[in-house]
């Protein structure tokens, strides 16, 4: 396919010389800031194709995997092609051999595998396990052929947690949209150029690295092509209509999800990308507005179907089956035209057509400044499927630029500029009580941090806790920081990411994503040991193990300055310890407040709390505030979220609320109102994201005990969306139990 | 008293005291005793909390920028807020002063207390109407019912925009007759922009274990659907707007 003929009627010169999607973008993109009259529902096809997979979902829920290959190693071309319904589908591609199958991923962890495999009751093919001990090391092995007792022992008791040590790190998004403007040997050229601009340097560790791993990049770039041939399509060039576009855009992301079991395997910007495309292909009448939407559904289909093989202990963690295929839609463009097209519409359009999922995990970039009907199509759908998170577009594009995709949950990068080496959380509200305890661990009473003298008065003292916290704090931004060098020092040698890091520049900007979990915990602690008075009861070992709250205390997550300055602190203060250990590749170091559905397991493993919770209940999700605290409604406490700054945490602020469909307002048109207004009220107020669900408690407590009723109930929780029947009980009850919103 | 009230709480609600996203005050203090009283805790002027109107407007100028990209304004709610006329004409005057669209939600059983000039500063009056009929307004509130319909009618005269909030409780409010009464009366106002029909419902049955006290319509369900929309219906047919 000439040049000529796939990039016939696209403005624009830069983009054509070197790899640039944005610049095609802005080149040639039409914001739309209509409405929705104009979308197509899910045509027969659709259906069919749809149905046969929900037909397989109850199967799948049942088993807990549908099926698997235990013989064969994933890479992007160990499958043969397989279809879900050859004769209607649109777009083609699967992880295996077939639909629901999973693969295994050895390179992160042959136990992961083996574990994962056990529990669903297959086992692994000897031969297989013979290559990943006898001949081949793995991500894990490494790891923890490098890990200190510090580390382990810090990880063992549930301080610095859901650390990718045995698994793939994920949230690389490559800009898969590449291979369809450009084509597969194109991108092999420019990287060829990349890896000969490297010939002169001397070669330092780095430089080797380097050179290493552009070689594997073009390797990958040729199992992709090769790939796609399996399936009948050559991609060695650009992609010439819509229908392609979309096919080589999904055979990449197809060869990442082959290649990585990663924890976050997102998607990236695609929809405003895709419809420069699908309107060209309606211009020129080769295409109605019924295909437009059938593609994009079709599409939407494959991404709903990415599977991995993972561990119930996993699963319990995160909650099922979650893959983060995350889209990024919407925003703002640099020069202030909204990125919204009518293919942003098209994408929120499949939560109708294929009704509601937790994936794609649709992330919809908000700024007040969004075309008004496309503000209500979003509310419209939220308030129908819960499905949407929402992410400020106004706080990230002065920092990434209006390019800027969310991996896994809230975590922001400019597309295929940069990466993040994955980093999990640490307990921040475990490690107030190591503070109290000097060390020592509040459940288990071994000693984990290095001994510190205890606090030991009747009451807590403010002046005294507070400086031991600080120090207990730099202790384990040291040991966390040190175990994540070891974790991606590991990873990029033994499980290295060929084909997504294929669809980055090089070199490449790499960030350091540290976390935090149990915030509102920790900062309504030292509230109520300021405001209030906090009498210790001790064990006969003088282990602290429980604590009195006498009197009250300004909690997180009412818009009060005493207790939210206590939370900004926190953020602050952590941040700035982290930045003080030099981080692998040098990247640069950031922070999430995020804690996915792991503030259950969280909150199991860390005792009574100086707030007043109890041991072994779950913490808030990401930088909620604790359930019930936040006496004043949705608003207030949302505000004590918007104060957490952002240039300490970016990586992202988490926040999940949950209304009734009552609570905002009473008839649909008002309530698609006021949630816009709302959205647009906390963005303006520095928030970052936030999860919507409009449901009732009625409903998730019959999904409880009727779970086959509600398949597709979808809610999101801390960054992502799950099915709720898919939640464990314990997990269903932590929903059901947080505050609702506007209950009247 | 002009610079000072009794508060039970405040709040941040979102389309449920008049539109938008709205700083809610909860006064205390209230002459009736609906059956149905969702709010027991702000009965009594005793229960409440002594504030000063400074110590409130600066709770609310906390969400001035919220409320004014979001949309939404200041509501005076209770308890009856009219039972402290002078702490809730100032919250509504300093309110309407941050340029914060005001409301005022009330029985109107103490309208007669309502000052012209607090009736000026107030942008919207969420009125409730609990019943037409003399007899069950008594039965179910412990009060009159002129005083409320005097002060509909004034509040027409002024001009002052009014919703009707009707609660709508099976086998209590729920006769034909008596609704249509109340439509018919609502209709002949002129100030009238909307009728909420409010289904009754029993999730504050926990406040009053809390306080020790028996909810009274513990075993009355939530309307349905169908029930609903007739008494919507009926209030349309009088060619209100009802939501």
């Amino acid at each position: 396919m000439t040049l000529t003929e796939a990039w016939r009627g696209f403005r624009g010169t830069t983009w054509r010389t070197i790899v640039d999607v944005r610049a095609f973008i802005q080149a040639n993109y039409t914001p739309y800031t209509g409405d929705e009259g104009f979308l197509a529902g899910p045509t027969p096809r659709t259906k069919t194709v749809w149905d046969t997979v929900a037909g397989m979902l109850p199967e799948e829920r049942r088993r807990g995997i549908y099926d698997v290959d235990v013989a064969t190693p994933s890479s992007i071309t160990a499958h043969a092609p397989g279809y879900i319904d050859r004769d209607n589908e649109l777009i083609v591609g699967l992880q295996t051999d077939a639909p629901l199958k999973r693969a295994i991923m050895p390179q992160g962890g042959l136990r992961m595998v083996e574990n994962g495999l056990a529990a669903y009751g297959y086992e692994l093919d000897p031969k297989v396990k013979e290559i990943f001990t006898k001949y081949r090391k793995t991500h894990n092995d490494g790891v923890f052929d490098a890990y200190t007792p510090e580390i382990r022992a810090a990880r063992r008791a549930g301080l610095i947690t859901g650390l990718p040590d045995a698994y793939g790190r994920g949230r690389i998004i490559g800009d898969y949209r590449r291979v369809a403007l450009y084509g597969v040997d194109r991108l092999v050229e420019a990287k060829k150029a990349e890896l000969g601009a490297l010939d002169d340097a001397f070669s330092t560790d780095a430089v080797i690295r380097d050179r290493e791993e552009l070689n594997e990049q073009i390797r990958a770039l040729h199992e992709l092509r090769a790939m796609a041939a399996s399936y009948g399509h050559d991609i060695g060039g650009p992609a010439t209509t819509a229908h392609e576009a979309v096919q080589w855009l999904y055979f990449a992301y197809l060869a990442a999800v082959k290649e990585q079991n990663g924890a976050a395997m997102s998607l990236g910007r695609t929809s405003t990308f895709l419809d420069v495309y699908l309107e060209r292909d309606l211009a020129e009448g080769r295409i109605t507005e019924e295909r437009a939407q059938e593609l994009v559904d079709d599409f939407v289909i494959k991404l709903r179907i990415v599977r991995f093989l993972r561990t119930p202990e996993y699963d319990q963690l995160f909650s099922g089956d979650p893959t983060w295929v995350t889209e990024s839609i919407g925003g703002i463009g640099d020069d202030g035209r909204p990125l919204v097209t009518r293919t942003s519409f098209r994408y929120l359009q499949t939560l109708r057509n294929l009704g509601p999922a937790p994936e794609p995990n649709l992330t919809v970039f908000w700024s007040p400044r969004l075309p008004e009907p496309f503000k209500r199509f979003c509310a419209t759908l939220s308030i129908e499927t819960s499905s949407i998170q929402y992410e400020s577009d106004e706080l990230m594009r002065p920092v990434f630029g209006d390019d800027t995709a969310i991996a896994c949950c809230v975590s922001a990068a400019p597309v295929g500029h940069q990466m993040q080496f994955f980093g999990a959380r640490v307990n921040l509200a475990k490690t107030l009580l190591y503070a109290i305890n000097g060390g020592r661990d509040e459940m288990t009473g071994d000693q984990i941090a290095p001994p510190t003298p205890p606090l030991t008065g009747d009451h807590l003292s403010y002046d005294e806790l507070a400086p031991a916290f600080d120090h207990m704090m730099d202790w384990l931004a040291r040991t966390y920081v040190n175990a994540l060098n070891v974790i991606h020092h590991m990873h990029d040698k033994y499980a290295y990411e060929r084909v997504e890091m294929a669809l980055h520049d090089h070199p490449i900007k790499r960030t350091l994503a540290c976390g935090i979990a149990g915030l509102s915990v920790a900062a309504d602690s030292l509230s109520a040991v300021k405001y209030a008075r906090v009498r210790v009861i001790r064990d006969a070992s003088g282990l602290a193990v429980d604590y009195e709250v006498e009197g009250d205390y300004p909690a997180f997550g009412n818009n009060d300055d005493r207790v939210d300055a206590i939370a900004v602190d926190l953020v602050h203060s952590f941040m700035e310890k982290v930045r003080r250990h030099p981080a692998y590749r040098g990247a640069e170091h950031t922070q999430s407040v995020l804690t996915i559905t792991s503030n259950v397991v969280y909150g199991k493993h860390t005792g009574n709390t100086p707030d007043g919770r109890r041991a072994g209940l779950p913490f808030a999700p990401g930088a909620n505030p604790m359930n019930g605290r936040d006496r004043h409604g949705m608003i207030a406490s949302a505000l004590s979220v918007a104060k957490l700054p952002y240039g300490d945490a970016q990586d992202g602020i988490s926040l999940t609320n949950t209304v009734t469909p009552e609570g905002l307002g009473r008839t649909e048109e008002e309530r698609v109102t006021n949630l816009a207004g709302v959205l647009d009220g906390y963005m303006d107020a520095g928030g970052f994201h936030m999860n919507v669900n409009v449901l009732t408690r009625a409903t998730l407590l019959d999904a409880m005990e009727h779970p086959e009723k509600y398949p597709q109930l979808t809610i999101r929780v801390s960054g992502y969306a799950v099915n709720f029947v898919r939640l464990t009980r314990e997990q269903q009850q932590d929903v059901v139990d947080r505050t609702f919103h506007g209950t009247l | 008293m002009e610079g000072a009230g009794v508060i039970s709480s405040w709040d941040l609600s979102v389309g449920v005291d008049g539109p938008g996203t709205r700083f809610v005050v909860f006064t205390c203090g209230c002459p009736l005793r609906c059956l149905y009283c969702q709010n027991p805790e702000t009965w009594h002027l005793r229960d409440g909390r002594r504030v000063t109107v400074d110590e409130v407007m600066a709770e609310a100028a906390k969400y001035r920028r919220f409320i004014d990209v979001a949309g939404g304004g200041v509501t005076i709610s209770g308890g009856e807020p009219l039972l402290q006329p002078g702490f809730t004409g100032e919250l509504l005057r300093r309110s309407r002063a941050l340029g914060l669209h005001t409301a005022l939600d009330t029985s109107g059983y103490l309208g007669d207390r309502a000052t012209d000039e607090l009736l000026a500063d107030t942008d919207l009056v969420l009125l409730d109407i609990k019943s037409a009929d003399p007899v069950g307004y008594r039965a179910l509130t412990g009060v009159d019912l002129a005083p409320t319909l005097r002060f509909a009618r004034r509040l027409s005269n002024l001009g002052r925009p009014t919703w009707i909030r009707f609660v709508l409780v099976p086998g209590l409010t729920d006769r034909v007759r008596d609704v249509d009464t109340l439509a018919a009366f609502v209709s002949t106002l002129r100030n009238v922009e909307r009728v909420d029909v409010l289904p009754f419902h029993r999730m504050a049955m926990g406040k009053y274990r809390e306080l020790g006290l028996e909810f009274p319509l513990a075993d009355v369900s939530p309307p349905g659907p169908e029930l609903l929309d007739r008494v919507r219906r009926q209030f349309r047919n009088m060619g209100l707007t009802c939501a």
